[in-house]
């Protein structure tokens, strides 16, 4: 009796999970499987903290007058920014999906730089905490934009330490960057050529060319901005000869490609479910992978719709705008490509399809707002309130979070070997998308009414708005916190997967769930492309 | 009987995660293109904002560039352009499987290296001497002086940056050299050799583009 036929089919096979089980060889491995895990436990740590930092500000929003000093509200929203854009947004999907299933999906056994994957998590981490002690001695209130001369010259807090941090964790940017260009390049199973790629491993690859090519400009940047600091002298401080609008310019080019960087990945992930359960190949194929190279090249020409107001010249406004929205055609493009698939696809509403369709939806919502601040008049209204706010919430957190989460549940059986509980999946990602809508929306609304951002106080008359805003930030949380439960709770006491709970296509499906360390028992000869779902027999014949 | 790939595999030359050689010193020469592509972002943020403020206050920048030592910084540059040539020689020797001349011409890069910061210090010492570092007591006289600190907080950061490059290409010749000597690369296998003169002959190209921009501003002061 003690001895359960499945412990021992469990042991068959021997998996990246069960290979070892001391912390060195977690601390010290060289598996992209492992890495990931790595990389998922830190990012949700600091997914919480930030989330934490974001309701206190929505409590502190409930009252017109605020309930905390304006100083310390500073202090919240710079450490919810600084957190989620470095520490969760940048890397969230490439480094966990991405790092565990790219080679997988191309049939390798890791990736091409396996130690320099490992050291991309320390230094990570080493950022995280050097940020971390900077938040603990004091906090920043400069905001996760570090604007100069403020960040430089007035600012009273602890810039240095956590510029300090951002420019570390910059570094492991770069190198998850370059590991995935390279390995992208030369480590592809015989057989799988660029278009049978799947489209999750082409909106990578256009990330990372951001990746590479932004961060160190942002690096540098804040090597100027600490240089200022600690020096006393004045790169961009006009009282000394500088010029803040170029920190401005050096800053947005890397940090408007940067929200590419926490947009592209999300859509790889929207492509690859929507094709799964739809049972459909992904329409337009080659425009969907085109469409995620145009928005990272593009991504790099827009960066001036951030200082419409900024003192910038007119004509350059006026190039910035045209170009802003000429990003709308790749997005578009996606968008009206994954509804089309979707088009007498069998329709399957699973969980991460739920997400899938969230992105989809938000995103469009994200997207389009960002057509009007793109317009120059519109922009000089909207400036700096609230309107802001909720566009690059949809982008970033209607698009890029219900994005990390559908990955997060289509790749969890084939990370753990696990299922997740399926109505609590559904539950959970229907009460995420009804508390996003119930945050963000009045923000729309109060922004154009006209209540600027990042203040501690606020107008008697926005109150009811803000009280909406705040009770929908609740529901979010408890949707967010629902997930974290259930999914450890599977990892112990799920039902196993088996190596296709979904039926789908590509090559991580075909290795065992938890794969082996290796990877495939033999490298795997490729001979269709990554959607072949016209091919697959009907589910249940 | 073990392959070729198995050999290579167990001398701890062909990493577990690649096919064969080829396919390694693929990825490897990819990755260090693509790192460079990162190094020159890296400094184009900088050369941005110089060449934004040079347009600017080009008054300014140009008597700040007299005070410069033109003829300090034109030994440098022949000094690392004949460095990237013994480079270039020894990548040469690596090709042919020939590993002391390899050791001996990169050693020879790294020296030379030594000599250009050795040089630049200088340049740095009395510079300082002459109160033109921006932040320890600046005085600068001319028309100018607050456009004249920009140019020197430009000049020091990227020569600084670059500085900072060599010690760590000089770093990678000698460990390069070391290896060589101990008989690790054939002409079969020497792209660590390659790559890392990849890497000395950016450094290089970076300072071909810092000397026109800081000393050939004003040559004749």
């Amino acid at each position: 009796m003690s001895v359960m036929p499945y412990t021992a089919e469990l042991h068959s096979h021997e998996t990246y999970l069960n290979r070892s089980y001391t912390l060195r060889s977690w601390l010290l491995t060289k598996d992209h499987k492992r890495i990931a895990i790595l990389y998922m436990g830190s990012i949700t740590l600091f997914f919480v903290l930030g989330g934490f930092a974001a309701l206190l500000m929505r409590i502190n929003l409930l009252v017109p007058a605020g309930f905390m000093a304006p100083d310390l509200y500073n202090k919240l929203f710079t450490m919810h920014g600084v957190i989620m854009v470095f520490f969760f947004l940048v890397p969230s999907v490439p480094v966990t999906a991405g790092n565990f299933v790219i080679p997988l999906m191309i049939g390798a056994r890791d990736l091409a730089f396996p130690r320099l994957n490992l050291a991309s998590w320390y230094i990570f981490v080493a950022g995280f905490l050097v940020t971390a002690c900077a938040l603990v001695a004091g906090g920043v209130d400069t905001g996760w934009t570090f604007y100069a001369p403020f960040s430089t010259g007035y600012s009273n807090t602890f810039v240095f330490l956590t510029v300090l941090g951002i420019f570390i964790s910059g570094f492991s940017s770069i190198l998850t960057g370059l590991n995935f260009i390279v390995t992208v390049h030369t480590m592809r199973a015989p057989g799988l050529t660029w278009f049978r790629l799947p489209l999750f491993i082409w909106s990578l690859y256009a990330t990372s060319i951001i990746l590479v090519l932004a961060t160190p400009v942002l690096a540098i940047t804040l090597v100027m901005v600490a240089f200022e600091r600690v020096t006393g002298v004045g790169i961009f401080n006009p009282a000394l000869g500088g010029d803040p609008v170029l920190f401005q310019h050096l800053f947005w080019f890397y940090s408007h490609p940067a929200v590419y960087i926490m947009i592209l990945p999300g859509m790889g992930v929207v492509s690859e479910i929507v094709a799964c359960f739809s049972r459909h190949c992904v329409f337009g194929y080659k425009f969907v992978a085109f469409a995620s190279l145009a928005i990272a090249l593009l991504g790099f020409l827009v960066w001036g719709h951030h200082m419409f107001v900024a003192g910038e010249s007119i004509y350059a406004a006026l190039v910035f705008s045209f170009l802003s929205y000429l990003v709308a055609i790749p997005s578009a493009i996606k968008v009206f490509n994954w509804t089309a698939t979707l088009y007498q696809g069998s329709i399957r509403l699973d969980t991460p399809m739920l997400y899938a369709l969230g992105f989809i939806g938000l995103f469009t919502m994200g997207g389009v707002t960002g057509l009007f601040v793109a317009a120059l008049g519109v922009d000089v209204h909207v400036h700096d309130t609230y309107f802001i706010v909720a566009h690059f919430h949809y982008i970033m957190v209607g698009g890029m979070v219900m994005g990390y989460l559908g990955a997060i549940h289509y790749w969890w059986p084939k990370m753990t070997g696990k299922m997740y509980p399926e109505w609590w999946g559904r539950f959970s990602a229907f009460t995420i998308f009804m508390g996003f809508h119930l945050t963000f929306f009045p923000q729309f609304v109060l922004g154009y009414l006209g209540m600027p951002r990042r203040y501690a106080t606020y107008d008697p008359q926005f109150q009811i708005l803000n009280v909406l805003s705040t009770a929908g930030a609740s529901i979010l949380g408890v949707g967010y916190v629902l997930p974290l439960c259930y999914l450890l709770w599977s990892f112990k006491y799920g039902r196993d997967a088996g190596p296709n709970p979904w039926g789908a296509t590509g090559l991580e499906w075909q290795t065992p769930s938890p794969p082996p360390t290796h990877n495939f028992e033999r490298t795997p000869v490729v001979t269709q492309g990554a959607y072949a779902y016209h091919e697959m027999e009907p589910a249940g014949a | 009987m073990p392959d070729e790939d198995t050999i290579l595999t167990r001398e701890g030359i062909l990493a577990e995660q690649f096919d064969d050689l080829a396919q390694q010193t693929e990825a490897g020469t990819l990755g260090m293109w693509i790192f460079l592509a990162t190094e020159l972002l890296l400094f184009g943020g900088l050369f941005t904002g110089y060449i934004s403020y040079r347009l600017a206050y080009f008054q300014g920048f140009h008597e700040a560039s007299g005070h410069l030592y033109f003829t300090l910084g034109s030994i440098n540059t022949a000094v690392l352009l004949t460095s990237s040539y013994f480079v270039a020689l020894a990548v040469h020797a690596a090709r042919q499987g020939r590993s002391r001349a390899v050791s001996g011409w990169l050693l020879g890069a790294a020296g030379l290296g030594a000599v250009f910061l050795a040089i630049k210090a200088t340049e740095y010492y009395l510079e300082y001497r002459e109160h033109l570092v921006p932040w320890m007591d600046f005085q600068f006289e001319g028309a100018y002086p607050a456009h004249a600190q920009l140019f020197f907080i430009f000049y020091f950061l990227m020569t600084g940056l670059h500085a900072v490059h060599m010690l760590v290409g000089m770093a990678l010749l000698l460990i390069m050299a070391l290896l060589a000597r101990l008989g690790r690369f054939s002409a079969e296998y020497h792209n660590p050799v390659e790559l890392t003169g990849l890497y000395w002959h950016f450094v290089d190209i970076v300072w071909v583009f810092l000397y026109p921009a800081f000393y050939l501003l004003n040559p004749h002061s």
